[in-house]
């Protein structure tokens, strides 16, 4: 008995202290006006949820990260759908395509955010330059926010894709093949076949690529961070999304009370988010 | 012969589909391309219009001035140094408590072990704010340590390790040991950690990465430029040289090479683990 308590010590210490205090923590704090530089720190019930609810710059982050969160989500699983279909069969080439698709994933982001930036570039930007030949005219990708929130979604796509056919790779290649050849057989066509087999089959998959992919959505920060703040990190004309808005709350103004009372907003978006898809999904086996 | 059998439907679909591929994959890769290929251009040829793809007159001094900017070693020697820290860190861990959750009983498991799971779906961003404080109040705030300290353990870890565990090791094995008189300690670094190798394998890389890309928090506690990982450099670099698009290309292509070649060597390894689980982008 001791050898079990002594072995879960490290991993139950690290536990407590990284996630379960500052969990219960941050709920605390968002019933207090816990702001750094007073003295004074009065217990406010649940006045920074109400003033959060008017906060113009709290409702644009909400606002800005739902958008991007069901556009990259819908998205990156809709485009990574089909592909996986494609790259189904084995063989070099599609192993190569899988290598090239999963490259995005395992770069760092910051590097990748800076990048895309210079693509974004509104005086000599690759992408100014493509559209040019379609006789659009320059357009400015990262300074005007309702045109940046598109531009990082899909730099974001272009992050995720891979990971998201990945995961349907392996969820279409563990389908038995016997159950294609049975459909083929009934005189299913390709695309009956994969309305039919291949994805109520892929249910679990789904929701998994689904619930992953919009938790990280609600959590996006860095490419928004490095691709929309100006120099020297003035949050000028930054895009708005809600991690975003917690850091600046927290970090920059430093009310941490009401910076919390947003994280735990945060958080139950998203356990709601993956409660929904849950049931969504169950829903549709039964 | 197969294919000259199939009805030309099929055929234009296949083409579409090869198509579709193709395109998709050069989408994936130009960002890459363009930024490897400004690295090497002398600053002028990054303001022609129309742009060039390839540099002109080929360059290594965004490079060299990029060291010379900014102490891009030092960045690099810290993402490496708190990257091997926390993977050293999550790897014993994980070894630790899933073997406990595994073979052993005791009050409370099932619960502690849900609660482990359940809690990794919180937003790390969701209770920054009070983990900041906690470490301001310890004084690692601006530390290596205080770095380092929320990825020391990976709940994923844990699970998979408790997986491996339990499906992997005969429990057989165990009671053979201890007939023999082993304790428990020595089942678990001489019978159990070299049966683990796999899923040891598995974590190290998804901690790896997890730590590599680290920003947010970095970017918190991190005050002194020594204390700087490749990330939070770079993104400080890039707002002093906004403008400067050849060395920022140059940094970055620093900072993407050591992942890139990872890749190359671990590939098939990593897509199975990354495919296992989420990693935080």
């Amino acid at each position: 008995m001791t050898f079990c308590y002594l072995a879960l010590a490290p991993a139950l210490v690290l536990f407590a202290y990284v996630r379960v205090v500052p969990i219960v923590e941050s709920v605390i704090l968002s019933f207090y006006r816990w702001d750094m530089i007073r003295p004074l720190k009065p217990f406010i019930g649940l006045r920074n949820y109400e003033q959060l609810l008017s906060d113009e710059n709290f409702l644009l982050a909400l606002k800005n990260t739902v958008v991007y969160s069901v556009a990259t989500v819908v998205i990156s699983t809709l485009l990574a759908l089909p592909l996986a279909v494609f790259l189904a069969r084995k063989g070099r080439l599609a192993a190569i395509y899988q290598t090239i698709y999963f490259l995005p994933v395992i770069t760092p982001l910051v590097p990748m955010a800076i990048a895309w930036k210079w693509i974004y570039d509104y005086n000599y930007g690759l992408l100014n330059y493509a559209l040019s030949f379609l006789g659009i005219g320059a357009v400015p990708w990262l300074t005007d926010p309702d045109i940046a929130l598109w531009a990082v979604i899909i730099m974001s796509i272009w992050k995720v894709l891979g990971y998201n056919l990945i995961l349907f790779l392996v969820g279409i290649r563990n389908i038995p093949e016997h159950y294609m050849e049975a459909a083929s057989l009934d005189g299913a066509s390709p695309w009956q076949r994969f309305w039919h087999v291949t994805l109520p089959l892929l249910k679990p998959i789904l929701l998994y690529v689904l619930v992953t992919a919009t938790i990280n959505a609600f959590n996006v920060f860095t490419q928004v961070y490095v691709m929309t703040l100006g120099s020297q990190a003035a949050p000028g004309q930054a895009l708005r999304v809600l991690v975003f808005d917690i850091w600046q709350n927290g970090f920059q103004y430093l009310k941490m009370g009401y910076g919390s009372a947003e994280a735990v907003m945060l958080t139950f978006l998203v356990l709601g988010v993956t409660v929904i898809q849950f049931r969504l999904v169950r829903h549709q086996e039964a | 012969m197969r294919r000259n059998g199939k009805p030309l439907g099929a055929r234009i679909l296949i083409g579409l589909a090869h198509a579709i591929l193709l395109l998709g994959a050069i989408f994936m890769v130009l960002p890459m391309l363009w930024m490897l290929a400004t690295s090497f251009k002398p600053a002028p040829e990054t303001a022609l219009w129309p742009p060039v793809l390839l540099p002109q007159a080929p360059t290594l001094a965004n490079y060299t001035s990029v060291f010379e900017t900014a102490p891009f070693a030092r960045f690099f020697a810290n993402s490496m140094g708190m990257s091997l820290i926390s993977t050293a860190s999550v790897a014993v861990t994980s070894l630790l408590a899933g073997t406990v959750f595994a073979k052993y009983r005791f009050p409370g498991q099932t619960l502690l072990f849900g609660l482990i799971i359940a809690t990794a779906i919180v937003p790390f961003e969701s209770y920054m704010i009070p983990l900041y404080l906690q470490l301001n109040a310890i004084g690692w705030i601006n530390t290596y340590q205080g770095i380092v300290l929320p990825t020391l353990f990976m709940s994923f870890g844990i699970f998979l390790m408790r997986q491996h565990v339990a499906s992997a090791i005969p429990t057989d094995y165990l009671e053979a040991a201890r007939i023999d008189g082993a304790s428990e300690w020595w089942i678990l670094v001489r019978v159990i950690a070299p049966l683990s190798v796999s899923a040891f394998s598995t974590i190290g890389i998804l901690a790896f990465i997890q730590a590599w890309t680290a920003f947010i928090w970095p970017l918190l506690v991190a005050n002194n430029q020594s204390l700087f990982n490749m990330e939070v450099g770079l993104t400080v670099f890039q707002f002093k040289f906004s403008t400067d698009y050849s060395k920022l290309m140059a940094g970055s292509v620093i900072s993407t090479l050591p992942m890139l070649i990872v890749f190359m060597i671990l590939r098939r390894r990593i897509i199975e683990s990354v495919a296992l689980t989420g990693i935080k982008g």
